[in-house]
């Protein structure tokens, strides 16, 4: 992939993800921060299917961000072609895990596997 | 870092006394964005605690409501709003936009692209993150 | 290696005297850099360049420095002076408002030796990304004007020409601090300075070039490179207009 392309993504997840992560942190303020972290309404937070979409496409978007923000400065401390695919693939596998563990969390809750 | 190389290397990368608010924000951004990096692994490892039922949630969030608790996740927000905000600010400034506009230099050779617009971009983002860390924290330790 | 030396002299009423601190280090058999100090007398209008031949007239032939035009106009005295890159023909001494004046290689660039660094590096980014009018049709044929441009069309590039490849930008740089396959500020500006150019058509392989994960996305803005130029070129501006064009901004 182009490094423009790269890089229009990093922009793009960032905007989006301002945009939903406000919205995360509105819900935990609209009942009382305490409160609202209390199980039973974590639980219905993840059972309603909008809002569980709301978390995996946050749970997208920040890691794509995160990880690709994590290979930009790795890449820029230090240069070799190993190093350089080291750190490509192994952000990139670390934002494949960091997804699917997340996302585990989201439809097992979802679905009422607790 | 070798000395063939001459680099100055992390230090003189990170080094944000030499040349003004720019690279004091420059430095921020990628602190902030580590530490939010290893924030959100982290959430999402504390989050998965919901699929151990009621008393493995109830477990971790004791673990978590306690005074460090707060302090930490208050530092979470000041570097989310600033690494929001100034974000935003360095997105526009790649755009092209709050730049300047390129014109035949005179001495002094003020550079345009180093202007107000910017500074008080990132002083806002300054502020904007030390506000949100004191509601924050007002919000966690006033329940 | 700290050696202090002054002039019993015969100098003029307003002269005062400055500790001048020089950067010594031969890679051919030093393990690394030292200092030596000596006392120079300066005048307000006293340059850096000019203090430092004082001591290699006087005290220390073999100090080595790069210089020419001693008119911010060849680059070649880039160096650092009390901790920033500057020019050292266009840094006064009277305008650093320090008793002590500490002169050190420019950082990011191979030494040869004291306070002269390579420029190969420097001249070869420069050179990759096409510093040059690109066209098809390079010849004119006999009845055919030259390309004229609008005093607009010029504006758009005229403050990025001014670039005398003196380095200081890719000292300041903090990306270039640790990125050696960077291409840098002075480079991507210079890219800017050609794709802006209403007689240019070489836009596309310039971006392509440019288009590399050392490219121009590892530019962030910081600004450092436009604090330090002597010249008003402004690389930041121009990378950043440059990236517009990337980003679909600018067509």
């Amino acid at each position: 992939m182009r490094e423009s392309t790269v890089m229009k993504i990093h922009y793009g997840t960032a905007l989006a993800a301002v945009a939903l992560v406000a919205v995360h942190i509105l819900m935990r303020l609209t009942m009382g921060y305490a409160e609202s972290l209390e199980y039973e309404n974590v639980l219905a937070n993840y059972k309603f299917v909008p809002y569980a979409i709301m978390l995996e496409i946050i749970l997208v978007l920040l890691a794509v961000h995160g990880f690709n923000g994590l290979r930009v400065i790795l890449l820029e401390l230090k240069q070799g072609r190993l190093y350089e695919k080291s750190v490509s693939y192994g952000c990139l596998i670390g934002m494949i895990g960091l997804i699917a563990y997340g996302s585990r969390t989201i439809i097992m809750t979802n679905m009422g596997i607790v | 870092m070798s000395q063939d190389d001459h680099r100055e290397g992390i230090g003189g990368m990170i080094n944000p006394r030499r040349y003004g608010i720019e690279r004091v924000a420059y430095l921020l951004m990628r602190l902030s964005g580590l530490g939010l990096l290893a924030y959100f692994i982290g959430h999402i490892y504390e989050t998965s605690n919901i699929l151990r039922g009621q008393v493995g949630w109830d477990d971790f969030m004791d673990l978590i409501s306690g005074t460090e608790g707060h302090i930490i996740m208050s530092i979470v927000i000041a570097m989310c709003v600033f690494h929001t905000v100034n974000g935003v600010r360095v997105m526009l400034g790649h755009g092209g936009m709050g730049v300047g506009k390129p014109a035949r230099p005179d001495y002094p050779y003020d550079p345009a692209s180093q202007n107000y617009k910017h500074k008080i971009g990132i002083y806002s983002a300054i502020v904007l993150a030390a506000v949100a860390m004191m509601y924050g924290l007002a919000v966690m330790f006033g329940e | 290696m700290a050696q202090v030396s002054s002039i019993s002299n015969e100098q003029s009423q307003t002269a005062k005297s400055v500790t001048l601190k020089i950067s010594r280090y031969n890679p051919e058999h030093d393990e690394s850099s030292g200092f030596m100090e000596f006392n120079v007398q300066y005048e307000k209008w006293t340059t850096v360049l000019e203090a430092i031949l004082d001591v290699k007239k006087h005290f220390d032939h073999s100090v080595a420095v790069r210089y020419s035009c001693r008119q911010a106009t060849c680059g070649s005295c880039g160096m650092i002076i009390n901790g920033k890159p500057r020019l050292a023909c266009f840094t006064k001494i009277s305008e650093l408002d320090s008793n002590v004046v500490t002169v050190e290689p420019m950082n990011n660039f191979p030494v040869i030796r004291d306070l002269a660094v390579k420029f190969e590096k420097l001249f070869d980014t420069h050179q990759k990304i096409k510093p040059y009018l690109i066209r098809d049709d390079t010849e004119l044929v006999s009845d055919e004007k030259e390309f004229l441009q609008t005093p607009e069309e010029v504006e758009q590039y005229i403050q990025f020409a001014n670039c005398i490849k003196c380095g200081l930008c890719n000292s300041a740089c903090p990306t270039m601090a640790t990125d050696s396959s960077f291409v840098g500020p002075q480079a991507l500006a210079q890219a800017y300075r050609y794709v802006a150019d209403s007689r240019d058509k070489g836009k596309d392989s310039r971006l392509k070039i440019i288009d590399d994960s050392h490219g121009i996305w590892r530019c962030h803005f910081a600004g450092s490179c436009s604090q330090v130029c002597p010249k008003g070129v402004d690389p930041a501006m121009g990378i950043q207009l440059l990236r517009g064009y990337m980003l679909g901004f600018k067509s």
